[in-house]
């Protein structure tokens, strides 16, 4: 049994309109079944686009948004169910900290109110002196120092800031904590020491994770398993050595070939995957796979019609893909890809524009049998 | 803007200060700013001058204020107007009063005026919003249908023309001083309604009240405790501003004749009214009460407009 099991989340946002009485003219389909779990010490990463709803997802688990249907289980309790009264008392063990580290915090209150509404709201601690040496623990814990206690928000530096959003959270002694972009607003510099204290908290208070982001690196560094989302569902979940190593959905592909790679002569050759158009509107999502309007490897059976599952393809590696196998073996080629001289090779640097060599119809013919893996860092488990 | 300095100056700041120094909360802040606001500091002393004046005036008045002393000189000298003189600083006006006294005395009833219709605007509009804003945040459908109503009946009193509903106040309450006040202070009722309704949906929205909410704290605790007082500055700031809106409005009242009906107390508004009469013998005689008037609002301008850039968050370096 895992601690956090999602089971097809659903979040849609009603469009409204209308003068007196508001007519629903339709839905923005933010999350739209969503399925996974989290296990007890895991780090689950959240990655995708800006707009896929993730952070919709992240707070849909607390209930911060309205849960249009499905289940969110912790540790045997479906969260989506419960009145409101009750969710909010299981906030104590599930806490979140946001992106925005100054805008997340009360700017007329100081460090210590902040920290003590939680331990108020659940009744921790009997007076305020209980509550403040438990601040101060979890201060220096942090490593911020005791003297902030009166201080206000804005007299911090963001990394400051950051480390009292999420001392906010550990002082509830939380089971789970989920992280909306943790560090996205951060220095670089301090993104590396917030990442770290997030992992020794994670370490001293047996914590679970899931941590949203859209910066690739930093998801692997921290995750344990890494789940894919594009426009409301999840297109893939693997452990993150194996995501990274052998990424199988297309939009999975695309988005690490955007990953710049610090060798100049491996980021000259390596393939870069370029999307075309726009994410599509939420509020009117492409019919069967949510990615066929945009995928390189589109085929014209399946894609635009059926939406596909996500299947399990071994090691705990699950692709919403009609045509993973297909697209790893090598069997289907992507639509602009020029037909490589010898299969086994390379593609050369006229791929670094690949939409110069548009001919669709090679698609189907160069289907032999092409590179099982082209990144130039192959990991050949296969 | 030369943000690195800022930053170099701001860093020194953070040095200087000890280590377990307390923090300056958001309201001291704005203090320190609006001290060392120029702005500030001349609409303070304009406004502290005319407090006092207003306290302090009958009994600096040289003479009485409603007496008409000098009204056979003026009688005597149809339409000659008696100008300034060593007796009177500001001349006699129509019935032989002084009008240095009636201005000294006439600071106290436009003082008294706008405070008091501002007030009422401020504490009726505040509930007003508030009960719309904590409604909508506490959320549910009854929350909306609260707002809703509450929201609609503001836009009736916004539909109207802020001098006709003021007319018709007064027409209703007949003629006073608590007419006038009265009138000014409905008017501005939708103003701050609207102000703290906005005010507190934009906070309501916020990433704090969501960490307030993720961390299981009560909603009337986040809608009293979090996003009520993060609300209110721009609703104070406001009042200020208002503060020179209704003296000026209340002397268009008095000058339409809906003030206080006993013309000889003297008010600014009043007096710029009776004076209109006799504008080509006696310019001067609305020159005085004119002037008055518009040094006031000014110096209630010139703060509000100071508070307004010391409390906003955005600006603070």
């Amino acid at each position: 049994m895992s601690l956090l099991e999602l089971n097809g989340v659903k979040v849609h946002f009603p469009i409204r309109k209308g003068v007196f009485v508001d007519r629903t003219v339709g839905y923005v389909y933010a999350v739209d079944g969503v399925s996974l779990s989290v296990e007890a010490g895991q780090t689950y990463g959240l990655v995708g686009e800006s707009g896929c709803g993730k952070t919709t997802l992240g707070r849909a688990v607390l209930r911060l948004n309205d849960i249009t249907e499905g289940e969110v289980v912790f540790d045997g309790t479906d969260l989506a169910s419960l009145p409101d009264e009750e969710m909010r008392r299981y906030r104590r063990r599930l806490q979140m900290v946001f992106q925005d580290p100054l805008g997340s915090l009360n700017p007329r209150q100081n460090i210590e109110s902040i920290l003590s509404e939680g331990m108020a709201a659940h009744g921790i601690g009997a007076d305020q002196d209980e509550r403040r040496e438990r601040i101060k623990e979890i201060l220096a814990k942090v490593g911020l120092p005791s003297g902030s206690l009166s201080r206000y928000p804005h007299e911090f530096s963001g990394g400051q800031r950051q480390r009292i959003g999420i001392a906010r959270a550990l002082v509830l002694e939380p089971d789970v904590i989920i992280c909306d972009e943790p560090v996205s607003a951060l220095d670089v510099s301090i993104q590396a020491q917030v990442i770290n204290l997030l992992e020794d908290v994670q370490e001293s208070m047996g914590l679970t994770y899931v941590v949203i982001a859209h910066d690739l690196a930093v998801v692997r560094h921290i995750s344990d398993v890494i789940g894919v989302m594009y426009l409301g569902s999840l297109v893939e979940e693997a452990p993150s050595d194996l995501l990274y190593a052998e990424p199988r959905h297309p939009y999975t592909r695309a988005l690490m070939s955007a990953v710049p790679v610090p060798d100049p002569e491996v980021e000259d050759s390596r393939e870069r995957i370029l999307l075309s158009g726009d994410l599509p509107s939420p509020a009117s999502p492409p019919s069967g796979c949510r990615f066929h309007t945009r995928c390189p490897w589109r085929q014209d059976t399946l894609c635009a019609t059926d939406r596909p599952e996500l299947r399990d393809v071994g090691g705990g590696h699950r692709v919403a893909c009609h045509y993973a196998a297909e697209i790893a073996d090598g069997r289907i080629r992507r639509a602009d890809e020029s037909v490589p001289a010898t299969p086994p090779g390379p593609p050369s640097g006229a791929d670094a524009q690949p939409a110069a060599a548009e001919d669709a119809g090679d698609a189907s013919e160069a289907a032999d049998e092409g590179p099982a893996e082209r990144r130039p860092e192959p990991a050949t488990s296969e | 803007m030369s943000t690195k300095t800022d930053k170099i100056d701001r860093l020194a700041e953070l040095t200087a200060r000890s280590e377990t120094s307390t923090g300056a909360s958001l309201w001291v802040e704005a203090f320190r700013r609006l001290r060392s606001s120029k702005m500030a500091i001349i609409g303070a002393c304009v406004i502290a001058l005319f407090v006092v004046l207003a306290i302090v005036g009958p009994w600096l008045a040289p003479y009485s204020a409603e007496a008409q002393t000098w009204r056979n000189e003026v009688f005597r000298n149809q339409g000659i107007f008696v100008g300034p003189r060593a007796d009177n600083w500001f001349g006699l006006d129509h019935l032989g009063r002084d009008e240095f006294s009636r201005f000294l005395v006439g600071a106290r009833q436009t003082l008294l005026v706008g405070v008091v219709a501002t007030l009422l605007g401020f504490t009726v509009g505040a509930l007003l919003g508030g009960l719309s804003g904590a409604a909508l945040t506490l959320g549910g459908r009854i929350g909306r249908r609260v707002d809703t109503v509450v929201m609609r009946f503001i836009d009736m009193m916004l539909a109207l023309p802020s001098l006709l509903l003021a007319v018709s106040v007064a027409a209703v309450l007949g003629q006073s001083l608590t007419t006038v006040m009265i009138a000014v202070g409905v008017v501005q009722i939708p103003i701050f309604a609207r102000l703290l309704r906005g005010a507190m949906l934009a906070q309501g929205g916020s990433d704090y009240v969501l960490a307030a909410r993720a961390l299981g704290v009560r909603r009337r605790r986040i809608v009293f405790s979090q996003i009520l007082p993060n609300s209110l500055s721009p609703v104070i700031v406001q009042a200020t501003l208002c503060l020179a809106t209704a003296i000026i409005e209340a002397a268009a009242l008095s000058y339409l004749g809906l003030g206080n009906p006993d013309p000889a107390v003297p008010e600014w508004g009043v007096m710029l009214a009776q004076s209109q009469e006799f504008f080509d013998a006696a310019p001067m005689l609305a020159v005085y009460p004119a002037l008055g008037i518009i040094i006031t609002a000014l110096g209630f301008t010139l703060l509000g407009e100071a508070m307004r850039e010391a409390l906003d968050p955005k600006l603070r370096s």
